[in-house]
């Protein structure tokens, strides 16, 4: 038996035989004997080893663990890439109402009205924050939402009988882009960002043939730098026929304010978990609705939620879901999407409107310009330069290799000493074209305290290892455990409780 | 291995890959400066008895915590021994990568190949 | 400023002064003018919290849910009690709210979640290595089809007609991509029969217990897949493998599925969870998280991503899936349930669907006009044929506020009224006694006016 320090025990551990939580209903039914059934060797000998356990110990349990987790509800979580923005509560209540939450997906589209209606208002809003009319709720994510991206890029260049091999990514692309790519079925082509941190024209035009399907572009970048080649870019990549991808990660720096399809891309997913506040739940849930245009739209997956009128003045609208999509691309995934996540964002769109979805645009780019300004003061700016010099949008990357020349410390070990500060680090060692990168997307619902507060305590650290390296090195010292040992989790796997315990 | 290092008596390939030549055998591993920027090697992939290696080409992987990286042949030829110790202890990658940390053993099919390779000097210079 | 935004105007003039810049409207200078909107979003202006609410309760009150009908519906996802324990966790701020555990040392409690998460997909399924959880049932599959593409290179996917429409789309809708064909296994009295395979079968998937309710006989289709040299992935309802053999024991090597049932709510159709189990050898082919047990620099326990070169923050082209995250709250709300149920009680639950299914299906077939889809063991849906349009009893059943079921016509059209009834504990013998009864009177009276008709 292992004996750790209670907090550290798996409900598995807190298990005791005979302890129970569920009480099945009474048996209404003949109890018919288990054999005639299902028989016997159909069935396991022995039952799964779940925990034994009453309900206090599990709700102890759980509430336990939750406080060795940190969170955006408590504290700054400036992660870039992927806009830690507030959570609003009133989503939670909204989400919970029964016509919601207990609504079976199967339920014939007559008796959904409410849901069918709610998905086409969203989709319908969204084309709009998009400037691209056809919408797509079912992807489940956003790299669910790039691989429909890629695989209605194919059904394009396929109805036009044309066979394409490639789809170009820039160097600074999240991971998930080539990793579609590949899953897609197409050859990952890189280009190269030139030295202001945009697409090099002059290499996007040497890899832009007619074997290449997709250029995926994140607009701004995830240098957090708008693309101000992007009508060049545009026109090069329809020249040669192919499509023009929008990574919606950073759409929370130009809601409002600018439209991927005014730029001319064709196909746009979306983070409903990023700009749009849906929970990050610790690691999903999330949903990645696309936005296509016109072209586009006959591939989009199957069903579609569509309005149809019912009578001639309009006045009678029925929402449906359409299967009658012969150009389809198919399914991504069961049923229609992530409804309870749909919810979510429609009642933060309802909340804000027009006006506020600029506003909230306006100031995540204020308020990472500012903390920008604040990061580029004496004392901070020689050791960690902005990777570029120019006016960030909604997020901005610091380069960690002045520091770690410097003061002998990598972006990891001020990562790991902010954890003592009581925030989240920013994203560390990403985009890979920057040197001990550091991403910094501080969200527009904080308040200029805690700008202020984080670029003294950043500036604290500094100073703090310009006399002792060695404590940011260790670092941290206050969270419920210290630096992890991951080449040994690696090396030894386990990923599982052992049993019996 | 805390401290770069580099060997005189081993040739070096640009794909930081080095080969220890013993007329028409050699043994290949990776050099300081790969293991280094790999971080902590957690898993080798080792390949398979018999199987060409051709210069220049890849012939496995090694894979640590952050990042999963190719291993180039610097010299072509027939793997004639694999170690099987890192299977157990992948580590001894970082901890001895010119001595317990070999790869593979290899017959040499091209013993001439061995002229474009680089020096521990040249190999240094072009780390610069 | 809005209700989630906080500079007002005396912030506003520091913050551009600390900039360099006199407007908000100058930090979007790199913004070629022909892009700028010169217009507003044409999108309505912002409501008040109360306003959003009565809206969005509005739209609730136009659906008809599991609370305002007695509903049998099933077919991938069912009308299960979930347990108040769970909302008042989940809902917790700490497992709400934050993201992804990139930093172990602060993700403690995420972590381990995931950890006993996987452990009690592993003893449901008794396969060695589970990950922390993907999308949903669906798309599981077809990541378990690309597992097999990876593996053995082959080209051609054999898919049992039983597995699920939307997991057999998805699979074709995938495998296109990749260039493979995908061909289907028909059902025989509710069984697959799977002919013989060829060499170049990448994968054989099944579906346990089928989406006809049937339980198939996994191990044998696993022996034949594995003769072939083809990988079996087996996409499996969860409850009841607490008492049907596991795919482990059967000899799969994939065994995925859909975890709704597992304490996540309907809600449409999603968010909930999909599992994704495999045996030790396709480890390192595995997509998506997984958390691994380890220690800090003191000797104490902690739990870290592991294995993360597979996935597409490094790995990128090479990435074993695209998949970014999991679904960590459904799977936490997953072994919460799982707790909660506990060993004996997991087993209590599934009998007594078992036997309120077998009871439903006794009743059903002794009606006129209803016969059996077919005679294989289920365990908590079935099929059953009826003499008459299943949309007009359907329609029947309803006035009598009862939701008998999901008619197979669109995706089984050789059995055009065919009807899947799903049995969950919330249904009791007094709701199936109405069951019973509606569909009888409904199929009576439809015949009658046939009759009538003729």
């Amino acid at each position: 038996m292992i004996r750790e320090a209670d907090d550290t025990l798996t409900i598995f551990e807190r298990s005791k035989a005979g302890r129970r939580a569920f009480v099945a209903p009474e048996l209404d039914v003949p109890e018919r004997p288990l054999d005639e059934l299902l028989p016997p060797d159909h069935r396991r000998e022995e039952p799964p080893r779940l925990p034994e356990v009453a309900e206090p110990e599990i709700v102890r349990h759980y509430n336990r663990l939750s406080k060795r987790n940190f969170d955006l509800d408590t504290g700054f979580y400036p992660l870039g890439s992927c806009t830690m923005k507030h959570n609003p509560k009133l989503h939670e209540r909204v989400a919970g109402l029964p016509g919601h939450a207990r609504l079976h997906p199967l339920q014939d589209p007559r008796y959904a009205q409410g849901a069918l209606e709610l998905m086409w208002r969203l989709q319908d809003a969204l084309g709009e924050i998009a400037g691209l009319p056809h919408v797509s709720l079912q992807p489940s994510a956003g790299s669910q939402g790039e691989l429909a991206g890629v695989l209605l890029t194919r059904a394009l260049h396929e109805d036009r009988g044309e066979h394409r091999t490639k789809v170009l990514t820039p160097d600074t692309a999240h991971g998930t882009n080539p990793a579609t790519v590949t899953m897609g079925g197409y050859e990952v082509v890189k280009v190269v960002s030139d030295s202001s941190g945009n697409v090099d024209l002059d290499d996007l035009r040497a890899k832009a043939d007619e074997d290449v399907a997709c250029l995926m572009l994140t607009n701004p970048s995830t240098l957090g730098l708008f693309e101000t080649g992007i009508e060049e870019i545009e026109r090069i990549v329809h020249g040669v026929g192919a499509t023009l991808y929008y990574d919606g990660a950073n759409l929370n720096a130009i809601m409002g304010i600018c439209r991927p399809g005014d730029m001319g891309f064709d196909i746009v997913h979306f983070n409903l978990h990023k700009s749009f506040t849906q929970p990050h739940g610790g690691g999903g849930p999330g949903a990645g609705p696309v936005a296509v245009s016109e072209r586009i739209e006959p591939y989009l997956p199957r069903p579609q939620v569509v309005r149809r009128e019912t009578t001639t003045n309009g006045s009678n609208a029925f929402y449906d879901l359409d299967y009658d999509r012969p150009k389809s691309i198919g399914r991504l995934r069961g049923f229609q999407g992530n409804y309870g996540v749909f919810v979510r964002s429609y009642a933060y769109i309802r909340s804000l409107g027009a006006p506020g979805l600029r506003e909230a645009s306006e100031t995540a780019v204020l308020n990472a310009n500012y903390l920008l300004a604040l990061l580029r003061r004496q004392g901070v700016a020689e050791y960690l330069p902005a990777a570029y010099d120019r006016l960030c949008m909604h997020e901005f990357v610091l380069s960690g290799g002045p520091m770690r020349h410097e003061l002998h410390i990598k972006t990891l070990d001020l990562a790991k000493r902010l954890l003592d500060h009581g925030v989240h680090p920013p994203t560390v060692y990403f985009p890979l074209i920057v040197d001990e990168a550091l991403m910094v997307e501080p969200t527009e619902t904080e308040t200029k305290e805690t700008l202020d507060r984080f670029a003294e305590i950043v500036a604290g650290i500094l100073k703090e290892a310009a006399e002792d390296p060695e404590i940011a090195r260790a670092a941290p010292y206050t969270t419920p455990v210290r630096r992890l040992d991951e080449a040994g989790a690696a090396r030894r796997l386990v990923v599982r409780q052992a049993m019996p315990v | 291995m805390a401290d770069p290092s580099y060997p005189d008596d081993l040739k070096y390939h640009p794909e930081h890959d080095w080969a220890r030549i013993d007329g028409d055998s050699a043994t290949f591993g990776i050099t300081w400066y790969a293991q280094d920027a790999l971080g902590e090697v957690v898993f080798y992939d080792a390949p398979k008895l018999g199987a060409e290696v051709t210069k220049d080409q890849p012939y496995t992987e090694v894979e640590s915590v952050k990042a999963v990286s190719d291993v180039f042949a610097p010299l072509s030829g027939e793997i004639t021994a694999v170690n099987e110790a890192l299977a157990d202890k992948p580590e001894t990658i970082n901890d001895d990568p010119y001595g317990e940390g070999w790869l593979v053993k290899v017959k040499l099919s091209d013993p001439g190949e061995a002229d474009s390779l680089m020096s521990s000097s040249d190999y240094q210079a072009s780390l610069d | 400023m809005t209700r989630y935004t906080s500079v007002t105007d005396a912030d506003l003039g520091e913050m551009l002064g600390t900039i360099g810049v006199d407007s908000i409207d100058e930090l979007f200078a790199d913004i070629p003018a022909g892009l700028r909107l010169d217009r507003p979003l044409a999108l309505a202006d912002g409501l008040s919290e109360q306003e959003v609410y009565e809206e969005l309760r509005a739209l609730a009150a136009k659906s008809t849910s599991a609370e305002d009908e007695v509903s049998f519906l099933g077919a991938g996802m069912y009308d299960h009690y979930v347990p108040a324990l769970i909302d008042s966790i989940i809902l917790r701020s700490e497992f709400l709210t934050p993201y992804t555990p990139y930093q172990p040392e602060i993700s403690q409690g995420g972590l381990q979640a995931m950890f006993e998460y996987q452990t009690a997909i592993s003893e449901l399924t008794g396969m060695p290595i589970s990950n922390a959880s993907v999308y949903e049932g669906p798309s599981a599959v077809a990541a378990a089809g690309y597992v097999a593409k990876a593996t053995n290179g082959r080209s051609r996917f054999v898919i049992s007609r039983g597995v699920h429409p939307h997991s057999r789309e998805c699979v074709r809708t995938l495998a296109h991509a990749w260039e493979m064909e995908v061909v289907e296994a028909p059902l025989q009295n509710g069984g697959t029969a799977l002919a013989d395979l060829g060499d170049d079968v990448s994968a054989v998937i099944v579906q346990q217990p089928n989406f006809l309710g049937a339980v198939e006989d996994l191990t044998g289709l696993a022996q034949a897949a594995r003769t072939a040299g083809a990988l079996t992935i087996c996409a499996c309802d969860p409850l009841p493998l607490a008492l049907l053999k596991t795919p482990a024991q059967c000899g799969v090597d994939i065994a995925v599925g859909e975890g709704q049932t597992l304490g996540n709510r309907l809600d449409f159709g999603g968010p909930s969870f999909g599992f994704f189990a495999a045996t030790e050898a396709l480890t390192r082919r595995m997509p998506g998280r997984i958390a691994g047990e380890t220690k800090d620099v003191d000797g104490k326990r902690g739990f870290v991503l592991t294995l993360q070169t597979r996935e597409q923050h490094i790995r990128r082209e090479k990435a074993t899936s695209n998949i970014c995250t999991a679904q960590a709250l459904n799977a936490l709300a997953g072994v919460i349930y799982l707790s909660w149920l506990g060993r004996h009680g997991i087993v209590e639950l599934v009998e007594l669907m078992l036997r309120r299914t077998a009871y439903a299906r006794e009743q059903l077939k002794a009606v006129d006009g209803v016969t059996e889809l077919h005679d294989r063991p289920v365990v908590r849906e079935f099929a059953v044929e009826l003499d008459a349009p299943v949309e007009r009893v359907i329609a029947r059943c309803r006035e009598q506020g009862i939701n008998p079921g999901y008619p197979l016509t669109r995706d089984y059209p050789e059995h055009e009224n065919g009807l899947l009834v799903a049995i969950t504990e919330r249904r009791t013998r007094a709701d199936i006694d109405r069951l019973v009864e509606a569909i009888g009177a409904a199929v009576a009276a439809e015949r009658q006016a046939v009759g009538a008709k003729a």
